[in-house]
């Protein structure tokens, strides 16, 4: 049995749902894989739990849960997250920090930390690898060590593992998708049942499918977010979120819902990179039945590829086990390697 | 295009072979040798999409191959493309818009569908623009695209 130390930084929706995902398939994970995940410490905002023995990560998640982190045996008040990293013997590091797209921090500081001390990272947090991919890319080269972020696009949908790991002789001409869930919400709902944005948007807000401030998703800066980690992931550009053409869908009007439909069309935010151009987000037609032309909160991704054509993925783009599902599977692809 | 060819083997080759060496696509061949001409010939009508300048050229190939034309049918706009707008699209003078389309002798607005849903609200249209092929297309669509900017209006195009 391979014993493999980990550390989640950033115990929220993402980094608690790891742990109780990874808690529910330990014996699945055992058995198939022969390896045995030990989460040795936790950080938080405001302090951490160190413990190199190994932290119950159900336990941990109720805790968390019940908003009584701190009242651990292994807490740590007020430790900060660098030092555990550069401190606890671990392996990999789980970076589940919120996205900030401006600095990427507090992520980028995590993820350059555990580089530079040796450890891998596996992260669903998208600021990092959009602001500052190529040195991320080079420190981990320069140490020896894995970066690996398959749920910062499209969440539990398989994008860059796929690229990777199945269509390696393949080199991808463009890519086009869906790659938010919320926009796509919104779109179905106002298309299906005639309604105005507005409307929608705070049905979705009451429904947690959209955020407070929707602006990050509606405006299109989180598909360009994800555009700009696929483009310098999988293109090998150098590009970041000023390099985006972006056009979000709050122009998008249920008049205009209804006559594309009428003419057997569906309005979609589209993320698209073609043959290494500058990438666009914008509102585009789609015809009905087409392969891109998926409804409610899914994300959908289209890779034009030399030798294999089309190949589409679709699914969930969001939500913390489905997540967890590309978070894993960061996790025993290191193992593995 | 209608032909009419001389009943003895190899003679359809000898018609279409041009056809690909010019870059044509052709999409269909009637080969009607149930309906021979008074002069014995059967008439063959083909159906193919090729670029607007290369037709000459190829016509002349094939009549110094002995291939008799009878006639040729050109249906010029080819491309077909669906873009929806929103915005003050009246306002802005959409005959304008059109024009500015129509006046490039390449593409030409085919079909509009307009709803206006309240006096100061956003209109939106749909708009399909025939082009006389994929090149014509895309530069309509780029002056579409200016057009659009200029206007403040949102372009919708197809992926």
């Amino acid at each position: 049995m391979k014993k493999v130390r980990i550390l989640i930084i950033g115990f929220g929706v993402i980094g608690s749902g790891v742990a109780r995902v990874i808690s529910e398939k330990r014996e699945f994970i055992r058995s198939k894989y022969g390896i045995d995940f030990k989460l040795v410490g936790i950080g938080e905002h405001n302090g951490c739990i160190v413990c190199p023995n190994g932290i119950d990560p159900m336990r941990a998640y109720e805790l968390k849960r019940e908003s009584t982190l701190n009242r651990h045996p292994c807490w740590k008040d007020k430790m900060n997250s660098i030092d555990l990293i550069k401190e606890a013997n671990a392996d990999i590091v789980i970076e589940a920090t919120p996205t900030n797209i401006n600095s990427g921090e507090p992520g980028l500081s995590h993820m350059m930390t555990a580089f530079n001390a040796k450890k891998h990272v596996v992260t669903s947090n998208k600021g990092p690898p959009a602001v500052a991919f190529q040195n991320l890319r080079k420190t981990a080269e320069k140490n020896g060590v894995q970066f690996r972020f398959e749920g910062s696009v499209g969440g539990a949908m398989p994008v860059l593992n796929l690229v990777r790991d199945t269509l390696q002789a393949n080199e991808i001409l463009g890519i086009e998708g869906i790659l938010n869930g919320t926009c796509n919400y919104i779109l179905t709902r106002m298309s299906t049942e005639g309604l105005p944005y507005e409307h929608v948007l705070s049905e979705a807000q009451e429904l947690g499918i959209a955020e407070a401030d929707p602006t990050y998703d509606v405006e299109g800066i989180d598909t360009a977010c994800k555009l700009v980690i696929l483009a310098n992931a999988i293109f090998g550009m150098n590009v970041s979120y000023k390099d985006v053409d972006v056009t979000g869908i709050t122009q998008i009007t249920p008049e205009a819902l209804k006559l594309a439909s009428d003419d057997g069309y569906v309005i979609k935010l589209i993320g698209e990179i073609q043959d290494k151009n500058r990438p666009m987000v914008a509102p585009r037609l789609v015809p009905k039945g087409h392969p891109l032309a998926v409804g409610g909160t899914l994300n959908v991704i289209s890779l034009r590829t030399d030798l294999a054509g089309e190949i589409t993925v679709t699914g969930k783009g969001a939500g913390a086990v489905e997540t967890s599902s590309s978070i894993l599977s960061d996790l025993i692809g290191i193992c593995e390697a | 295009m209608d032909l009419e060819l001389k009943d003895m083997p190899g003679q359809l080759v000898l018609a279409l072979q041009p056809i690909s060496e010019f870059g044509g696509n052709i999409v269909s061949v009637i080969h009607h040798r149930d309906k021979k001409t008074p002069r014995g010939l059967i008439p063959v009508q083909i159906t193919f999409e090729i670029d607007e300048g290369k037709l000459e050229g190829l016509i002349n190939r094939m009549k110094s191959d002995g291939v008799t034309i009878v006639q040729v049918g050109e249906d010029r706009l080819l491309e077909r493309v669906v873009v929806i707008l929103i915005g003050h699209i009246i306002h802005s003078d959409i005959r304008d818009t059109i024009d500015r389309i129509d006046s490039t002798g390449y593409a030409e607005v085919k079909d509009l569908a307009v709803s206006m849903p309240g006096v100061d609200q956003h209109s939106a249209a749909r708009m399909v623009i025939n082009a006389t092929g994929k090149k014509e297309m895309k530069k309509a669509i780029q002056l579409l695209r200016n057009v659009a900017h200029e206007k403040n209006l949102l372009l919708i195009e197809p992926i």
